[in-house]
């Protein structure tokens, strides 16, 4: 077994030379970020010595930047900043909700979405949330940058689409319309600190006399890995959001998912519990599109 | 194995150490540097006893490698109190009894003092959610509360 190293590149292009040296010598490297998973399995579960890639001092994944078109939100800044900024919560209520129920204080002035991201576990909280506001992944390569929905970018349980020679940058969001809102809800049996049992992000967008024009659902922790949902989406677009249209995206949500029983819960509650959360979140998305439509 | 050299400040103070690359900030300031009032607890984020200001931010230092201290300002426990004597934090928290064993006191002193950075006047809810990661066996947290409330009061009505 070798040494554990730690470099800190400055650029992108640094970053991706030791990661395709290491590619190319069969030499192990993993990105670092916030570090809140990492560390932890740094000591428990993957031991293995590799060389750990610092990507916090880049400026593209430090990058937050709001325009007129879109957000993009650096895959090194952490969740406690992000819900500092004012402008960013209240443009994506849903993500940053989901972003501010991961962990402690503590773990969230280092957890970074990025990170949650690619650790890609089933229950990572922000990822449902991600999918609903429709977030793209930046990818940079060495044949430059690929974009990946990220619905896509998750494997499998711990995998992602990530080559061995790739880093995320960060991510990319449209700017919702006006009359647009979106929430993020999680079953869990503590009120903090806790791994969900099933979670559920709803994006909704309202046209002026209150008809859903737009929708987009993710699950998570009821399949392995979290879920894009289009028939939940289906049975929102065209109706007022109404009770019956809510259950109808309940339903198709327990129907997409294929959740497993463990110490959290068994499947049949899972996938009960995930359509009870979409109709919850869809009315606070609802109700969030329309506060947001008389600011306009 | 190759050690690293690191300069970073703690407390104020420039301070350059060798590490492994692994090694967390915990392991280096309690072993290395003698700081040994950040507590290990868990090791593994979940307890707030390593609780340490990174850049004016509360983190884990059992979740930051000792390497990432490169060029930043670190706060721990020992940097709490000052020349003329205790933080008012440290004194409410006597005073209030909202300790017993103390292994989670100095993690609960550096939350604090973010907390009230962040929210001067906080309610009872968000001294409950800010300090959630700081976990406590012997008080039940209810005097704990009681302190935080009392030296919030005092801090921004000085008698």
């Amino acid at each position: 077994m070798g040494a554990f190293a730690y470099v800190a590149p400055t650029s992108v292009d640094e970053v991706l030379t030791v990661l395709s040296e290491h590619a190319n010598l069969g030499k192990r490297a993993q990105v670092l970020a916030g570090g809140t998973d990492l560390l932890v399995q740094m000591r428990g579960i993957d031991r293995e010595a590799r060389t750990i890639v610092d990507i916090k001092k880049l400026a593209e994944t430090n990058r937050l930047t709001i325009s007129d078109e879109e957000v993009f939100i650096g895959a090194a800044i952490p969740s406690a900043e992000l819900n500092e900024n004012e402008t960013l919560v209240s443009l994506l209520p849903g993500l940053l909700e989901a972003a501010d129920l991961i962990g402690s204080t503590q773990i969230q002035g280092r957890a970074t979405l990025g990170g949650n991201l690619c650790n890609a576990s089933p229950a990572g909280d922000t990822i449902p949330a991600m999918i609903a506001v429709g977030a793209i992944c930046q990818i940079a390569g060495s044949g430059g940058v690929r974009e990946l929905p990220v619905e896509q970018f998750c494997t499998g349980v711990g995998s992602n689409a990530l080559g061995p020679d790739e880093f995320l940058l960060g991510l990319k969001i449209k700017r919702p319309p006006p009359g647009s809102g979106s929430a993020y809800l999680r079953f869990t049996p503590r009120t903090e600190m806790d791994i969900a049992v099933a979670g559920c992000g709803v994006a909704v967008t309202l046209d002026a006399g209150g008809t859903c024009t737009a929708a987009r659902v993710g699950i998570g922790a009821v399949a392995p890995r979290p879920l894009l949902v289009p028939a939940a989406a289906e049975a929102l677009v065209g109706t007022r959001l109404d009770d019956a249209a809510l259950a109808a995206a309940g339903e198709a949500c327990s129907a997409a998912a294929s959740p497993i029983t463990d110490k959290r819960g068994t499947d049949v509650y899972r996938r009960k519990v995930v359509g009870v959360l979409c109709r919850r979140a869809g009315a606070i998305a609802r109700d969030r599109a329309q506060a947001q439509a008389k600011q306009v | 194995m190759s050690k690293v050299h690191v300069t970073t400040s703690i407390n104020g103070e420039q301070v350059e150490f060798l590490c492994a690359p692994e090694q967390s900030l915990l392991e280096v300031l309690r072993e290395e540097l003698d700081k040994t009032g950040t507590k290990e607890g868990c090791a593994t984020g979940d307890c707030g006893a390593c609780s340490v200001l990174l850049d004016g931010r509360l983190v884990c230092s059992c979740l930051v490698l000792a390497v990432e201290s490169q060029g930043h300002e670190v706060t721990t426990i020992e940097g709490i109190a000052t020349e003329e004597g205790l933080h008012p934090i440290q004194r409410k928290f006597l005073e209030h009894a909202a300790l017993q064993c103390g292994i989670c006191t100095p993690g609960l002193i550096v939350a604090t003092k973010s907390l009230l950075e962040k929210h001067p006047d906080p309610d009872e809810t968000t001294i409950r959610y800010w300090l959630a990661g700081n976990l406590c066996r012997c008080t039940g947290y209810d005097k704990i509360i009681r302190a935080v409330q009392d030296v919030a009061k005092e801090l921004a009505y000085p008698a």
